[in-house]
């Protein structure tokens, strides 16, 4: 008799399997569709020339005019079409539009693309080029007594067109990458990046581990503090940072007040408008907000290692500081280097507090930074899309580090 | 060398620095509490701390007690000395109310907490142990003035800031006194932002778009940790990773594609819009605290469950959920304080004033023609609620942060 394990899978395990993937469908699905998608879009985008202003389709746009002194019978006059491209980029094709005449006018068509049935005037016009205009005259009779000035535009002229929009049609380019990478700045964006990410990673550690440090003992208010110390944080981005605009302002705020009252300085700083210093306040910034969440890993961390160790270390006589960099230390070892992967990535990718600081100015302007400055305030949107691919380039790098590291770490 | 040789240096180092640090925080204290010029005289703390630091070593033979207080008077004494009678830059006559209550303060402060920091190295015979005791007593007082006041310091700044007048800030903005006699108009910033700034509206959508977002990532994250960390079924080990991975996709690289898409489905200007996206960028750090939360509980409670026969869905539903209520209550309060102070996609995708979220209200009254009150009293109003969520519930809040905070 043969007697193994059974092989290959049985109906339980299939069971199984096809209950995981529905429990994990609905948010598969909602994460392909707003994060996947979106992604995929960026790289798209990225090879395409698009404005901005492109979002929206380019339009006919016809503008109708009546001209000449129109009221009793004989009276004769001029009605103009000006019929345009809003689009400075794209062409538009098969384009016609179609107008009522106001009864009582009669409008001799002049041009072999228009026609006349009953009062609605119709006009094959073709493509328009790129931002082209196209003028039609007709002249126009009174054939019965008006009651007032007539007016052409009581009723709007309906225009139809095809436009291909420049978001999707097959045109491609390397603009944009060659754009961004011969811009002037980009050293100074991408050094900008480096200091942020790298000085505001170590700060935050440092601070943390000095603020775990000093919490990890028991005193009364101890658990009350270590809340404190996390409201950098907890609050509201935009209340913080717009906090520190207050507090550091050249002319109302009171860190230059005080500063000058000490002699410290002559005249008011300007905190985060001087080239330099501005990119260390951001940085510091950065490492304000966000120590607290250092700290919290590293006492967790320092709270779980073994009393025991201490006790045999005091029984040598082993000092404080000794006892700090030949046992704390090397139990940290591991929960510091994930929190600096995951803070670099993190700094990394971050936006919104230079974006409410400086706004990008003053030589504080991040790869994320750019990529918002490229796509809004330059309303470049390919330019950003470009940017957005480079940061997403750098950041596949630092993931593939860290899930390495920390698939060995936490054992996923 | 011995530690000995440099055992009154040292001492005198330490009294100097922390005569400093201190002097500086009560100099920052008064000017802010009092409004009047108050700052710290660097070169006469420097040396009555050194001074006092060597009186404190050389007193040992005294009880502690005692010798704070010698500490604390000869510092008061060759402070005001020193200094000519002005020991924070005024002199006593013209405030001499804060001078006088500052400076005792101060001093027996200083003479207590002074005395500890020497008492290792008040010896004779110092060795290393001594020494570093020193040293790290000085650096946790230093580290307790050092953290208290950076965190404290901006937020006293935003409270106290939406308390004052436009002209009062302008002419001395180190005064963050209360003008108690004001009364009621003290309030006016607020009174404004909820009257013409719509902002009462701004506080509602801020706690339906949040506690929305709360339900939809739950919704969605809860079945599918219970998947991953449950369930066997091949890729379950890419999908754990996967989760990790979309995490780290930064925001404004999201942001763009989704404005477009916005803009021309006209999501744009819709909270429904922002309800769309707030919960995918919470899911994956919920599943992930979440799985690692169920891969923690005994999995003999739930077998026995199928036992009796239940099914899984039952169990999910019956002993895992309730299982879990801390570490959702901990995930729900996390991704809480995300959707709550969210400022990105509500920036980008909402224009229309009537329907902003409270972040994007703040962003609103950054403008040089809102006063700067308005916007520090706009702070306030968006960062107290979470704070008082935050301090109710620290416990699973700090929990929730230990667990899933990779995020930033």
């Amino acid at each position: 008799m043969n007697i193994a394990p059974p092989k290959g899978v049985g109906p339980l395990a299939k069971r199984e399997a096809s209950l995981a993937w529905k429990l994990l469908s609905p948010t598969l699905i909602i994460v392909a569709l707003v994060v996947v998608l979106p992604l995929l879009a960026i790289f798209w985008i990225s090879v395409k020339p698009v404005g901005l202003a492109d979002l929206r389709a380019p339009e006919v746009r016809v503008y109708e005019r009546l001209r000449g002194d129109l009221l009793s019978v004989g009276d004769t006059g001029t009605l103009q079409y000006r019929v345009s491209n809003s689009s400075p980029k794209s062409s538009i094709t098969e384009v016609s539009f179609s107008d009522e005449i106001p009864s009582g006018l009669l409008v001799t068509v002049n041009d072999d693309r228009c026609s006349l049935s009953g009062q609605v005037l119709a006009c094959q016009i073709g493509e328009l080029q790129p931002a082209e205009k196209e003028q039609f005259k007709f002249p126009v009779e009174v054939i019965e007594a008006l009651s007032g000035e007539p007016d052409i535009r009581a009723i709007a002229a309906v225009t139809e067109g095809k436009a291909s929009s420049s978001l999707t049609n097959n045109e491609f380019t390397l603009d944009n990458f060659q754009l961004i990478f011969d811009a002037e700045d980009f050293w100074d964006v991408m050094y900008a990046t480096t200091f942020y990410t790298v000085v505001g990673t170590v700060g935050a550690l440092v601070f943390g581990m000095f603020a775990a440090l000093l919490l990890n003992q028991s005193f009364k208010g101890q658990g009350l503090f270590r809340g404190f110390l996390l409201f950098p944080y907890v609050a509201p981005v935009i209340a913080v940072a717009f906090t520190w605009i207050t507090l550091f302002d050249p002319f109302s705020g009171s860190a230059n007040a005080l500063l000058i009252q000490m002699g410290m300085v002559d005249a008011p700083i300007n905190f985060f408008g001087e080239r330099g210093l501005a990119l260390w306040m951001v940085t510091i910034f950065e490492i304000w907000r966000y120590f607290p969440l250092s700290f919290l890993f590293i006492l967790a961390r320092m709270q779980s290692i073994d009393s025991e160790m201490y006790e045999a270390a005091d029984i040598d006589g082993a000092s404080p500081l000794q006892k700090f960099w030949a046992l704390s230390i090397p139990q940290l070892l591991g929960i510091l280097s994930i929190l600096f992967l995951l803070r670099f990535i993190w700094t990394f990718n971050k936006f919104d507090d230079i974006f409410l600081l400086t706004g990008g100015n003053a030589g504080t302007r991040t790869l994320t930074v750019n990529v918002y400055e490229q796509a809004f305030a330059i309303s470049n949107i390919g330019a950003g899309a470009a940017v957005a691919v480079v940061v997403f380039a750098v950041l596949l790098v630092f993931a593939t580090l860290f899930i390495r590291f920390v698939s060995k770490e936490e054992g996923l | 060398m011995t530690y000995k040789t440099f055992r009154l240096p040292l001492a005198a180092l330490i009294g100097a620095l922390w005569s400093a640090t201190l002097g500086f925080g009560f100099s920052v204290s008064l000017a802010f509490s009092t409004g009047e010029g108050f700052y710290p005289i660097w070169w006469a703390l420097l040396i009555t701390g050194g001074l006092t630091a060597l009186v404190l070593t050389r007193r040992n033979q005294l009880s502690g007690g005692y010798a704070s207080l010698i500490g604390s008077l000869v510092f008061a004494f060759v402070l005001l000395i020193l200094t000519g009678f002005m020991p924070f830059g005024i002199s006593l006559a013209e405030a001499p109310l804060a001078n006088i209550l500052g400076l005792s303060l101060f001093a027996v402060l200083l003479g207590i907490s002074l005395k500890i920091m020497v008492l290792p190295i008040s010896h004779e015979r110092v060795d290393r142990h001594d020494v570093e005791y020193s040293l790290i007593a000085f650096m946790k007082g230093f580290g307790y003035i050092f953290f208290t006041a950076i965190v404290l310091i901006p937020f006293f700044v935003m409270v106290m800031t939406s308390l004052k007048s436009q002209q009062s800030l302008m002419m001395n903005p180190l005064d963050f006194s209360i003008e108690l006699s004001r009364g009621w108009d003290l309030f006016r910033s607020y009174e404004e932002l909820f009257s013409n700034f719509n902002f009462g509206e701004y506080l509602l959508n801020s706690a339906l778009v949040s506690v929305a977002t709360v339900l939809i990532t739950l919704l969605f994250s809860a079945p599918g940790a219970y998947a991953v960390a449950r369930l066997k079924f091949s890729g379950r080990d890419a999908m754990s990773r996967g989760i990790l991975l979309i995490y780290m996709v930064p925001m404004i690289v999201l942001a763009l594609p989704i404005y477009i898409a916005f803009s021309m489905l006209e999501l744009r200007n819709s909270l429904v819009g922002l309800l769309l996206i707030y919960p995918v960028t919470t899911i994956p750090v919920a599943l992930y605290m979440l799985q690692g939360y169920f891969r923690g509980l005994p999995v003999e409670v739930e077998e026995a469950g199928l036992m009796d026969g239940l099914s899984r869905i039952q169990v999910i539903i019956k002993i895992t959920l309730p299982l879990a209520l801390p570490a959702l209550a901990s995930v729900a309060l996390y991704v809480f304080m995300i959707a709550w102070n969210e400022f990105l996609l509500a920036f980008m995708l909402l224009d229309d004033p009537s329907i902003f979220t409270l972040t994007r209200g703040v962003a609103m009254l950054n403008s040089s023609e809102i006063p700067r009150q308005h916007l520090m009293a706009g702070a306030v109003i968006s960062t107290l609620p979470i704070m008082m969520i935050f301090l109710v519930l620290e416990r699973y809040m700090t929990k929730g942060l230990t667990a899933g905070s990779v995020k930033g």
